[in-house]
């Protein structure tokens, strides 16, 4: 894995939950990429860090993925399955198993250097960690800035400050060669350098600046505390402008793409803005077209509009100047779309700037082979959604052309998907399991506790007075044992912990730390070695939420560390050993759909060795894709579906059903029981969903009245069969059904198909006059250079306003359209002898299914993923994924790339020779259940449920995820959930 | 001396509880007479643990997650 940024995390992630050893390589001391730098994310405003975090814990964590920071590609050779790398790693001069990530050494050394990571906007140490959640949790020393490494005799602070013992000057590059089976190239992007675009001032005025920069002014882990103001001066701005397609869009600096995410992130930060300020912050955004094409976009551009106050200045923007009357302001000269020229004074210009490949990478891609586009992406090779001209060398992320995190995430999931199916032979080769000793019985003993107290070196002992925590813990009930450790989580204490509980004959352990978010697991590894349950252990988090945060107030501080432990010895008493549960599963897929997206996960799922049951309701496999004649780039649809069907047809471990519906479903992950309307009844561990979408039947402009009238894919049919070859005038009507108040958003494939067709028509009868009537032309990503070429080809490309729609009439074997031209401001009638409707995206009847498989449907009726950003393919509900226009509008290219995530994402599953759980599950008490119900409404796994004949809830453990939220809510104190009971949070309480 | 009001907190362990170890990596300063108690989700808090801290001298109670 060639990258670590959200894409090089998930691939790595999947593919290590699904039987294979991953190494993750990354240029930088931590993983991670560009997501931490990032404040909120669109559409749902999560913390971007919040929700990337659990996913660096588990990568970081994995038995099966090795990180290799510091490190680069130097040279790969061989052929796919078997290649040999040769990486390169640069001296860290921290080691990373040492060090404790205190920071000490920071506070200490004497070098300040410009910070990357907040993009210049604050200092760090020439020792320093990336970002405060880092994985590795280790400082690295930057070589070029150390006075140490350039004069072995200056400096050395960081030395005496590290207790660890972790840092060493001499450190040396090395060079390491790895047997690998495939590549993926998930390198990311880098952000465009605004400076080359003189007239918007970056770089010369200091209240212009990227919304890179921007994201970390608004960070609460940024250099300003996520307080809003200028960086120059430290006020805060009243009047903020935000200026998009900085570095996009321009064919005169070579980036004549769209970088597709900058709409989305420039409102985001305008309404994030918006919450910042206590006061009523002024917002605009400088745009040309909106391209808010994603799921849920539309609805956020909207609310930014009517609800925040957003303002939208439809425009092109020539200069950004002084206001040269010392207020540091800015005034930006713009022209409006009727060609008037306006200016606007600002306090803070944001500028939107684009997304570029990283800088380096021509020359990686050279090694490899890769063929580059001309702005240096890797995009991938046609309907493979992440295939490289290399066979065994995939790619994801931004670095196949511009993308936001869900399609990152969903393409890194494909591209997992498409590793695993070459290499499905060796799965399971090279993983690693852990084997523990047996468990000793604890039932029935008293409780004897162990408690140990870590120094961490200063950073607790510096404040709390560890010795005097330690005698008190010895008073507390049941603690038979207490010891205080320098560095609690260190190898050689380990093995003093393990000698403890035998030694004396410990069944419970309280260890007085850092965060259990971060050392929990570790401490419970020792525990199992030590054969005692994992839940057997507790933490008290005396340094993060104490020591450092009460730094001049040792007394009191002294006094909640012990406070901590007395509750978490009191809590570690009731703890009861948990076993975990293992339930046995089906290995088989059923895949309910059978267009492209259905026909890819059925097909990748058997090249993975899985027996897949494709069930599609219409008499033939295609879907929609039937009736699409050429792809976006021109591919030819229909051979290419005709060759997955008959690769389908050919496969012996695809059974396909055509012409049922499923007509009933029981059962969860690894144990569903599916009936077809057929009688036909089969088992299957894991379901995916390719519903697929219809095109929407307008009843507007005259559709279904007049034969002229007709939708893009009946267009497409005339175009394929030179139907159109006459016609002289030729109209597309864009947002036909989508973007208005019954169907709020954007359809995404409309405007690219439109100017696809418009292409083709220019290119057979070059005399036609094409007109594409629109309210933004949303070619995102590198479809922007057919909207530039469709231009240059003479298309016409008229904008209206929404409430100012163009009216088609019927005028005698024409059809007579009229439009208000937008530069003009005047009536434009247009004798037409053909009209398409770009009529939006809809979704099949899905109701059913949702029932089925207990999976949501958003309100425009499309299937609704666990999490919109880093879970698009999952549903809350274990065991069920979907795929293609099921889950929202999108071309055939992404439907594929999609199924194939849906695949990786299933195997992961299927992979598991069982279902294990952890046991934190909630437990029913069946005496005090009166069978309401209300667990069953609370729950977000489904994983409870009243018994229709017991009349009591009853707990699904392979789905319940220990949330506790039924607990809560039982009326009848019925409910408890293991490992974490009422007992023990009360006890907790009481002990204060 | 000033009298200090005693709080106890339950934090989810996937949001606010990593807020509050963020805070501690900030080295951000708090006055030190809050008690977190850690929780699976803030859906896990039933009303009973807010009524027991108030019954055991809490002054406050924060929930957040």
């Amino acid at each position: 894995m060639l990258g670590s940024g959200i894409a090089g995390i998930q691939a790595s992630l999947d593919l290590a939950e699904s039987g294979y050893y991953v190494y993750l390589v990354e240029k930088q001391p931590a993983i991670g990429g560009t997501m931490p730098m990032l404040d909120k994310t669109f559409p749902t405003n999560d913390c971007s860090m919040c929700i990337l975090s659990p996913k660096l814990v588990d990568c970081g964590r994995h038995l099966n993925i090795q990180t290799l920071t510091n490190s680069e590609l130097v040279d790969l050779q061989g052929e796919p399955g078997n290649f040999k790398a040769t990486i390169n790693t640069k001296a860290r001069f921290v080691d990373p198993d040492k060090c404790t990530g205190c920071g000490s050494c920071a506070e200490e050394c004497p070098v300040k250097v410009d910070d990357e990571f907040n993009q210049g906007l604050g200092k760090r140490k020439a020792i320093y960690k990336l970002y405060a959640q880092a994985y590795p949790n280790a400082y690295a020393i930057d070589q070029t800035k150390c006075l140490k490494i350039k004069k072995p005799k200056a400096c050395g602070k960081c030395l005496e400050a590290c207790q660890a013992g972790a840092i060493d000057h001499t450190m040396q590059d090395q060079t390491i060669e790895l047997q690998i089976g495939s590549v993926i190239l998930v390198p990311g992007f880098e952000a465009f350098d605004a400076g080359q675009l003189s007239y918007y001032g970056y770089g010369k005025l200091p209240n212009v600046i990227t919304s890179l920069e921007f994201e970390r002014i608004l960070s609460a882990s940024g250099p300003f505390g996520g307080h809003l103001i200028r960086p120059s001066d430290h006020k805060e701005p009243q009047k903020v402008a935000w200026i998009q397609c900085v570095g996009s869009r321009n064919c005169r600096i070579e980036h004549g793409y769209c970088s597709s995410v900058c709409c989305m992130y420039a409102i985001k930060e305008a309404v994030i803005a918006k919450e910042h300020t206590p006061y009523e912050l002024d917002t605009a955004i400088f745009f040309m077209d909106m391209r808010t094409y994603g799921k849920e976009f539309e609805k956020y551009y909207d609310r930014a509009k009517n609800e925040h106050g957003v303002r939208f200045i439809r425009s092109r923007v020539y200069e950004i100047t002084d206001t040269f009357d010392g207020s540091g302001n800015v005034k930006i000269r713009y022209a409006n779309e009727d060609g008037t020229i306006s200016e606007e004074i600002f306090d803070l210009a944001v500028l939107s700037i684009g997304l570029e490949p990283p800088k380096d990478i021509v020359e990686l891609a050279g090694k490899l082979g890769i063929e580059l586009n001309k702005y240096n992406f890797a995009e991938p090779t046609s309907l493979t959604g992440v295939g490289t001209n290399k066979p065994g060398i995939y790619v994801a992320g931004a670095f196949s052309g511009p993308r936001d995190i869900p399609e990152t995430v969903m393409q890194a999931s494909a591209a997992a998907g498409d590793s695993a199916a070459m290499l499905s032979e060796a799965r399971g080769t090279l993983v690693k399991k852990k084997e523990y000793p047996a468990e000793r019985d604890v039932a029935g003993e008293r409780v004897r506790t162990g408690v140990f107290i870590c120094h961490c070196g200063i950073n607790i002992g510096s404040v709390v007075k560890v010795p005097d925590v330690v005698e008190y813990a010895k008073t507390l009930p049941g603690v038979v044992f207490s010891d205080e450790k320098m560095y609690a989580c260190s190898q050689d204490t380990a093995g003093q912990i393990k000698e403890a509980i035998e030694k004396y004959n410990l069944n419970r352990v309280v260890v007085a730390s850092c965060s259990p978010r971060t050392h929990e697991p570790m401490f419970q590894e020792t525990l199992k070695e030590a054969g005692l349950n994992a839940n057997l252990f507790e933490m008290a988090n005396i340094r993060d939420q104490c020591s450092w945060v009460h730094q001049s107030e040792p007394e009191k501080a002294t006094e909640k560390a012990k406070d901590l432990v007395k509750m978490a010895v009191t809590k570690a008493s009731l703890l009861e050993p948990l076993q975990g549960i293992s339930l046995g599963m089906n290995h088989d897929a059923l895949v309910i759909g059978g267009g492209v997206s259905g026909m890819n996960a059925a097909l990748n799922l058997a090249k993975q060795g899985y027996k897949v049951s494709l069930v599609e309701k219409s008499q033939s496999l295609g879907g929609i894709a039937n009736r699409i004649r050429y792809g976006m780039k021109g591919e030819d649809v229909p051979t290419y579906v005709a060759g997955l069907v008959a690769q389908i047809d050919a496969n012996p471990l695809v059974n396909v059903f055509t012409g049922v519906e499923i007509a009933e479903a029981h059962g969860f992950v690894g144990n569903f029981v599916t009936k077809l309307s057929s009688g036909v009844e089969f088992q299957h561990g894991v379901t995916i969903i390719a519903t697929g979408g219809e095109e929407y039947k307008p009843n507007e402009y005259l559709y279904g009245q007049n034969d002229k009238v007709k939708t893009l894919l009946e267009m497409e049919a005339d175009l394929a069969d030179g139907k159109l070859a006459k016609a002289k005038n030729i109209v597309f009507i864009q947002c036909v059904g989508s973007r208005d108040d019954e169907r709020p958003y954007c359809s995404r494939i409309c405007c690219t198909k439109s100017i696809k067709q418009a292409l083709k028509i220019k290119e057979t009868n070059p005399e036609a006059n094409v007109f594409i009537l629109y309210r933004d032309i949303r070619t995102y990503g590198f479809y922007e250079e057919m909207y530039t070429e469709a231009r240059r080809k003479g298309v016409i490309f008229v904008r209206y306003a929404v409430d100012k729609k163009p009216v088609v009439e019927a005028a005698g074997d024409k059809v007579r359209v009229t439009v208000t031209d937008h530069v003009l401001g005047v009536p434009l009638i247009i004798e037409a002898d053909a009209v398409g409707l770009a009529a939006a995206v809809v979704p099949v009847e899905n109701n059913k299914l949702s029932q089925f498989f207990k999976v949501p449907l958003n309100q425009d009726g499309f299937f609704l993923e666990a999490h919109m950003k880093l879970r698009p393919v999952d549903f809350g509900t274990d065991g069920v994924f979907m795929c293609g226009l099921a889950h929202g509008p999108k071309n055939l290219e992404e439907n594929v790339a999609q199924a194939k995530a849906a695949v990786a994402r299933a195997c992961t599953v299927l992979a598991k020779e069982s279902i294990d759980v952890e046991g934190k599950c909630a437990m029913v008490n069946k005496k005090k259940c009166v069978g309401c119900g209300v667990c069953e409404d609370v729950c977000p796994a489904k994983a409870i449920a009243v018994d229709a004949t017991e009349k009591v809830a009853v707990v699904n453990e392979a789905l319940c995820k220990g949330c506790g939220a039924c607990s809560s809510s039982c009326r009848c104190g019925a409910l408890n959930v293991k490992g974490c009971t009422n007992e023990q949070i009360m006890a907790m309480i009481s002990a204060l | 001396m000033e009298w200090e009001p005693k709080i106890v907190a339950f934090l989810c362990n996937w949001c606010s509880y990593a807020g509050a170890d963020l805070a501690g990596v900030g080295r951000i300063q708090y006055p030190p007479n809050i008690r977190v108690i850690r929780i699976p989700c803030s859906g896990r808090i039933n009303p009973l643990f807010i009524m027991s801290a108030v019954k055991n001298g809490a002054d406050g109670v924060l929930t957040s997650g």
